[in-house]
């Protein structure tokens, strides 16, 4: 048994974020990739949000007593139904990963030499690309509505921050809800459990001081309150925050960065 | 300092008393043997035996409960980032992404073992040619057949040149023609790249063809191991690698346990 072999060129033993960066970003492409193999996922994803803009906010735009400050309802809408799509398209992402799962991809990763991190991060960054696909369409929906959008170029680059962080966060938040439930059929059900609390406790369609005091706790706590509050201080010309825009990034960032520690140790007990 | 020189180490992979429990049952009992670099090596047993449960501790995808294992030097418990960079995997269920096309696929795989951005496309279109897809490399993974997606499969897992290759039936489900393109391209791999192939099936043909060592595994145990002429050697002349195991374990692989 004299052959010759080639050595692995892998495995090596310091951590290299160059490598990290690598796999972190091949799994993000591989996302990517796919959604440009089939581009109408995107488009009919779109119609929900832009039906909320649409009939929604004409008809609440006419109900006075809303305390949306100077803006119109429909400007005060349009950073939360972003917010809602974003939140909407990354919620789901667990049972993508159920998918893999039972499709067997899941595998191919495990078993490679990526850290459990780069994976993790992997994906939520492939949310996060859905999310600004997404949220294009409802920039150019909302123009078209005569919403007061600020187009300056820091305003349009802090915006894609919030998106990608906020995607990153409730992706990997689903993720961590499908390594509990495991399967697809109960994820189904909690998926649209989880939603709805996290849309209506947050000031997305509605301003906090509206709410009774409970709910106005719990919309504190709400991440999807600090992504909206940041976004109509940054979407809208003239846009205000309520809590501080570095408030809402250091929020948001903080969650993401619990959630993927969490994720990274829960990812791999999804094969067992 | 725990990895071994690989040309002075006689064993590529090393199991000792390796157990795995589920609750109550314990599915794989105490199984030790080890495997020489570039031999191949056949797991045998029926379903429910603990052939896949047995394969998933050695590639780190399952933490064995007790005893212990290693891989190219590396401990599978300890150090699984480093098994798994030594290691190449092929599960039993299709791991191909069936919404890439072939040539996607690999550069995936290249970009998760680090293989260096300037041989990327080089290697993986040599490894393309080699499993014989190049003119399948820009169709989407789903319309290939079973043979061409497990080929695929392989070239993903060895494109990084592994000292091991794993297999968890790599030809069920598929026609005698597939699965004899399959091995032949497996062999001409190990020719190349002189890994150790480790694989579990329960077509005894198979494995007496290109077996050099067989693992019988019944109710999670070893219930014997040697070269397919040893084994049979026990039974007379005449004897198949089924009677062996009809023999040493009371039952047939056919019917022998449980299905998982």
């Amino acid at each position: 048994m004299t052959v010759m072999r080639g050595e692995p060129d892998t495995g090596r033993r310091s951590f290299s974020l160059a490598d990290f960066l690598t796999q972190t970003i091949a799994v993000a492409d591989a996302e990517v990739v796919k959604l440009r193999h089939d581009p109408m996922d995107l488009v009919s994803r779109a119609v929900q949000p832009i039906l909320w803009l649409l009939l929604f906010g004409q008809v609440m735009g006419h109900v006075r007593g809303l305390a949306t400050g100077s803006a119109s309802y429909l400007d005060f809408l349009a950073p939360g139904v972003l917010a809602q799509s974003v939140l909407f398209v990354a919620i789901f992402y667990g049972l993508s990963a159920i998918w893999e799962r039972d499709l067997g991809v899941l595998h191919r990763y495990l078993v490679s030499p990526a850290p459990r991190s780069a994976l993790v991060i992997g994906k939520a960054l492939a949310s996060s690309v859905r999310g600004l696909a997404q949220s294009l369409v409802i920039y150019v929906c909302a123009a078209l509505l005569g919403v007061g959008l600020s187009f300056d170029l820091r305003h349009i680059l802090g915006v894609i921050a919030f998106i990608v962080l906020a995607s990153a966060l409730f992706s990997t938040f689903s993720l961590i809800i499908a390594c509990i439930v495991k399967t697809r059929e109960r994820f189904m059900g909690i998926g649209q459990f989880l939603t709805m609390p996290i849309f209506f406790a947050s000031n997305a369609i509605y301003p906090i001081s509206m709410m009774p005091p409970w709910l106005r706790t719990i919309s504190r706590i709400n991440p999807l309150s600090y992504e909206v509050d940041g976004l109509r201080c940054l979407m809208l010309a003239g846009g205000a925050s309520q809590f501080g825009l570095w408030f809402d990034y250091a929020a948001l960032l903080m969650v993401t960065l619990a959630l993927v520690t969490i994720a990274t140790r829960m990812y791999p007990r999804l094969t067992e | 300092m725990t990895q071994v020189d690989p040309d002075a180490s006689r064993s590529i992979v090393e199991a000792c008393e390796l157990t795995r429990r589920f609750g109550p049952i314990i599915a794989v009992d105490r199984v030790s043997f080890s495997i020489a670099a570039s031999e191949t090596f056949a797991l045998i047993g029926p379903n429910g035996a603990g052939k896949s449960t047995l394969m998933k501790m050695l590639t780190t995808m399952l933490p064995p409960t007790s005893g212990r294992a290693s891989v190219a030097g590396y401990d599978v418990a300890r150090e699984p980032q480093q098994v798994r960079a030594h290691i190449g995997y092929v599960p039993q269920l299709l791991s191909a992404d069936g919404e890439l096309t072939g040539y996607e696929n690999m550069l995936l795989s290249a970009r998760l073992y680090l293989i260096p951005h300037a041989e990327r496309s080089l290697r993986v279109e040599a490894a393309l040619a080699m499993m014989g897809l190049t003119d399948a490399k820009d169709r989407l993974v789903r319309t290939y057949s079973g043979g061409m997606a497990r080929r695929l499969e392989i070239a993903q897992s060895t494109l990084h040149r592994p000292a091991v290759l794993f297999m968890d039936e790599p030809t069920v489900g598929l026609d005698p023609g597939g699965r004899r393109t399959v091995w032949a391209h497996v062999e001409q791999l190990q020719d190349e790249i002189g890994a150790a192939i480790v694989f579990s099936t329960h077509y005894m043909d198979e494995a007496e063809e290109v077996c050099d060592r067989v693992a019988l595994i019944s109710d999670g145990r070893l219930a014997a191991l040697g070269t397919p002429a040893e084994l049979r050697g026990a039974q007379g002349a005449d004897a198949t690698l089924d009677d062996v195991f009809t023999a040493l374990t009371g039952s047939t692989l056919v019917e022998g346990g449980p299905r998982q």
